[in-house]
């Protein structure tokens, strides 16, 4: 049974297809890349995995099952866990509430215990709070714990998204650019941890992003997308030196 | 009275009351078109609008077309001064809020009225030259206030919208509904732009209170029945200007049909109903456009 | 000033942060618990509207303040619980029966509005919410076998375990009650996970969502608590003034209960209490400001109208933290003194964007 997979995933905006018969597969454990020029559809295939917009075309299949139709937090449910292109955190909120709310999925306890706070919900929040505690001190926000998130600068906010997308426990990691942004120093942070998940935590990650050195440093595969259709797939040294690869972002030789 | 006298009667009653929420509607879609705001005051800037008037009338002695004109020149003056003693300090606040300090200031009108001499809460009527004359085309009676009402709309109507399609004023105030940072990068005057918006909607909901006055005579309440006119714009498309003239006139429609074949209390009811049909159906209306996020 | 030394997360998890906060409220229970002794017959009128309000204002914070829906049809839910209690109560059901009727029934109509309302938003939800609560109102009245229509109805006092409550202090303890526990009800959803979510979908549904929050189930959610504690204090409202009908659910009243909200501190538990409080309390302010005011403006029946308009406007404008954060900003200064900085509440310059896109 493949883990990830994606089939002729296609999906169209009125005239405009911005994804077209797109179809990989992602293995168990591996950090898998999608690159491509702007507008190619790496954000739009995200949005189409994470059910935020409906397919139109192909279907999408994890681990045995079929996602196709069902509501973004079923996805969550499920194990799927993702950050934003644009940083979607809840702004008046602290940092550990936000981390908390990725905790949503492993809740025990029902409203009208919740309303007495009954020593069940008590005990359930201290063991919320030390797994999200491991996060914390995975990504090394301790000192933001306590912070509004509004405040933040933007690095923080980055990896604040990631820690959120962790604290749920997920077992497919979907990063979208998570290079944006930051300068080289917090870029290269960042691959550390995608390196920690990917070794430390076992977890299988998804990654769509623009920055190569970070692509050729973590990836173990990579798939290229031009105008909505995949154009190459293999390692990062394969896809990058694939004459397909360089015109869609180059463009071809003119003759002069 | 034959059944299709009856219903063209019916008819033209509703479309000249449709008129008048239109109007009203029209004047706050400007509004939001412009600023995302909505103005919950704009029922009380035709009450307002129309005690002007009277004064205009009454104190002055002005005759019907020029106490339009000054009616219109003093609310405009009075539409830029709230937007920018009220609106202007809290712009970028969430819209919920800002909808709040509109109601605040729909309170404000109304009690003030009160206490101007000669206004007070009393009830007034204001002349106008159409006032109690009718005609009779084939059997239905024909007011010549209701004619006054649709002809005037349909004039404004026209005259917007050939501001809308051919000014720059009308294009400027599209981008800064849309995000109005980058309109103030564009070097475009968001702030006067929306201080003259208000101006031209409250001007708009003058009109609205000189033709409904003698329906429903000025007093201080007379502005609630601004409210149907978020029933009317949201039928016609929160946002379109032909949509909000459309949208009034089947809500006028509507509840003139409900006053006479339904059950006492529908038509009181009727303009509400009929948004929450829409809502749960077509929330973005008539000429709406639907909108999402781009995560 | 006060350095908080964390060693546990219990007290992060905890109602009171510390012992002073302890002390305080202890403080305020005890004297709210004198009230009979030291209030005059008119302050405990005052009070127990000051109760029953706060329930409804707390019951619009979680829908507003918490989950970030609006509702300008509230009124609805209030007419729902009074109408109920004085319905069952003229039935012959007991009280601890009725309330809880109340409350049911009102978050059963509180689902009913929140199920179309999972698709709207912003301005598209307000004028839904509004259109509801003119319909209700003129159910109300048109239904009058069962309601008495513009009749109204009339309501004996509470009878609870055979006991009349038709003293003031008697009512007084049921109001208080009622109102601490909504208050710690409230409190305690706000630190397990579905309050948190209620948040979450304030702040950004779309990832909310992908975090595994069930959008339509918690907006419900929400729509009904909030309905069912509106319907509880309808009920005692209704016992408060014995005699209801439809012209005290308008749309006006509406709007005053998100006033409520507004002015106490959008956010905030203690808004709702702090802005029922002002509410209550804003026409006495008035009928003595009026002696300092020139003749034709005390007289005017409109200065009710003008004031509650400039304090929303004002309030908006100058403390768009309302009340509650008034007084954060006042004991901030006392606890920082002298360190206060002027800057500490300031929020960053927003630019409008378009709410269409949120």
């Amino acid at each position: 049974m493949k883990f990830f997979s994606v089939e002729n995933l296609g999906i169209h905006f009125g005239g405009v297809v911005a994804v077209d018969d797109v179809s990989f597969e992602v293995q168990r454990g591996e950090v898998y890349t999608i690159i491509g020029p702007n507008g190619a559809g790496k954000t739009t295939i995200f949005n189409l995995i994470g059910l935020i917009y409906p397919a139109t075309a192909g279907r999408i299949l994890y681990q045995g099952r079929e996602l196709t139709g069902l509501n973004p937090h079923r996805v969550a449910e499920l194990g799927i866990a993702r950050t934003f292109q644009n940083i979607e955190l809840f702004e008046h909120a602290t940092v550990l509430q936000n981390l908390l709310i990725g905790r949503h999925r492993h809740r025990s306890t029902a409203l009208w215990q919740e309303l007495a706070f009954t020593p069940a919900v008590r005990h359930a929040e201290r063991a919320q709070r030390e797994a999200v505690e491991k996060v914390i001190d995975f990504l090394d926000l301790q000192h933001y714990r306590d912070s509004m998130v509004a405040g933040l600068p933007y690095g923080v906010r980055k990896v604040i998204e990631l820690g959120r997308a962790l604290a749920t426990e997920p077992k497919l990691l979907l990063l979208d650019e998570p290079s944006s942004g930051l300068n080289p120093e917090e870029t290269n942070e960042m691959a550390f941890w995608i390196e920690d998940i990917k070794k430390g935590l076992g977890i299988t990650v998804l990654m769509v992003e623009h920055d190569m050195s970070l692509v050729q440093r973590v990836s173990d595969r990579v798939l290229a997308l031009s105008e909505g259709r995949a154009i190459a797939e293999g390692t990062p040294a394969e896809v990058q030196a694939h004459p397909a690869v360089i015109e869609a972002y180059l463009g071809s030789k003119e003759p002069a | 009275m034959i059944p299709i006298t009856q219903l063209l009667q019916l008819l033209l009653a509703g479309v000249a009351q449709g008129c008048v929420y239109a109007l009203v509607a029209l004047g706050f879609v400007l509004i939001y078109k412009a600023t995302e705001t909505v103005n919950f005051a704009q029922g009380d800037l035709m009450m307002l609008g129309a005690f002007v008037a009277l004064t205009g009338a009454t104190v002055l002695g002005l005759p019907y077309w020029l106490t339009i004109v000054f009616a219109i020149a003093v609310m405009a003056v009075v539409g830029m001064l709230i937007e920018h003693i009220v609106l202007r300090p809290v712009l970028g606040y969430p819209a919920f809020t800002v909808v709040m300090i509109t109601i605040g200031a729909g309170y404000v009108m109304r009690g003030a009225v009160t206490m101007i001499p000669g206004w007070g809460t009393e009830t007034y009527a204001l002349a106008t030259p159409f006032a109690d004359r009718v005609m009779r085309v084939g059997g239905v009676v024909v007011a010549e206030q209701q004619l006054a009402v649709i002809g005037h709309t349909a004039l404004l109507c026209l005259v917007l919208y050939l501001f809308f399609r051919f000014t720059r004023v009308g294009i400027a105030m599209q981008a800064s509904s849309q995000n109005q940072l980058a309109a103030y990068y564009m070097g475009i005057p968001v702030r006067r732009i929306n201080m003259l918006i208000w101006g031209l909607s409250a001007g708009i909901a003058t009109i609205g209170g000189i033709l409904l006055a003698p329906t429903t005579f000025v007093h201080s309440n007379m502005g609630f029945i601004g409210l149907k006119a978020f029933p009317a714009a949201v039928v016609g498309g929160f946002g379109s200007v032909p949509g909000a003239i459309v949208g009034g006139l089947i809500i006028g429609v509507v509840e003139a049909l409900a006053g006479f074949y339904m059950a006492e209390g529908f038509k009181d009811v009727a303009a509400y109903v009929v948004v929450l049909l829409v809502l749960m159906v077509k929330p973005s209306g008539i000429f709406g456009e639907t909108v999402a996020k781009k995560v | 000033m006060r350095f908080l030394f964390k060693t546990a997360y219990d007290q992060d998890l905890r109602l009171f942060k510390h012992g002073g906060q302890v002390f305080w409220y202890g403080l305020l229970f005890v004297v709210l618990l004198a009230a009979p002794w030291w209030a005059s017959e008119y302050m405990m009128s005052q009070l127990h509207f000051i109760g029953i309000y706060s329930i409804v204002g707390l019951g619009l914070m979680l829908l507003v303040g918490f989950t970030g829906q609006i509702s300008l049809g509230h009124a609805a839910f209030l007419a729902v619980g009074a109408y109920t209690e004085a319905l069952l109560q003229a039935a012959g059901w007991p009280f601890w029966l009725t309330l809880p009727c109340a409350a049911l029934l009102s978050a059963a109509v509180g689902i009913v509005v929140g199920l179309p309302a999972l698709r709207l938003k912003g301005i598209y939800l307000a004028i839904a919410t509004l259109a509801f609560g003119v319909i209700v109102e003129e159910i109300i009245t048109r239904w009058d076998s069962l309601t008495g229509g513009n009749s109204g109805k009339h309501l004996k006092p509470v009878e609870l375990f055979g006991m009349k409550l038709d003293g003031d202090a008697d009512f007084y303890y049921l109001c208080l009650a009622l109102t601490a526990l909504c208050c710690i009800a409230l409190a305690n959803l706000l630190r397990s996970p579905t309050g948190r979510a209620f948040v979450a979908i304030r702040d950004s549904e779309i990832s909310a969502s992908c975090m595994g929050v069930n959008l339509a189930r918690y907006k419900t959610m929400s729509f009904a608590l909030s309905a069912a504690l509106t319907g509880i204090g309808g009920a005692l409202y209704a016992h408060k003034v014995t005699f209801i009908s439809p012209e005290q659910f308008t749309l006006l009243v509406s709007i005053e209960l998100v006033t409520i909200v507004i002015l106490g501190g959008v956010g905030s538990l203690h808004g709702a209490v702090f802005g029922a409080a002002f509410i209550i309390v804003l026409p006495q302010i008035i009928s003595i400001a009026k002696d300092y005011l020139p003749s034709g403006v005390a007289g005017a029946s409109g200065l009710q109208s003008t004031v509650f308009g400039l304090l929303l406007i004002g309030f908006i404008i100058f403390e768009p933290m309302g009340l509650y954060g008034r007084w954060l900003k006042i004991r901030t200064w006392l606890d920082l003194f002298p360190f206060y900085r002027k800057g500490m509440f300031r929020r960053q310059k927003t630019y409008m964007k378009s709410e269409r896109l949120r």
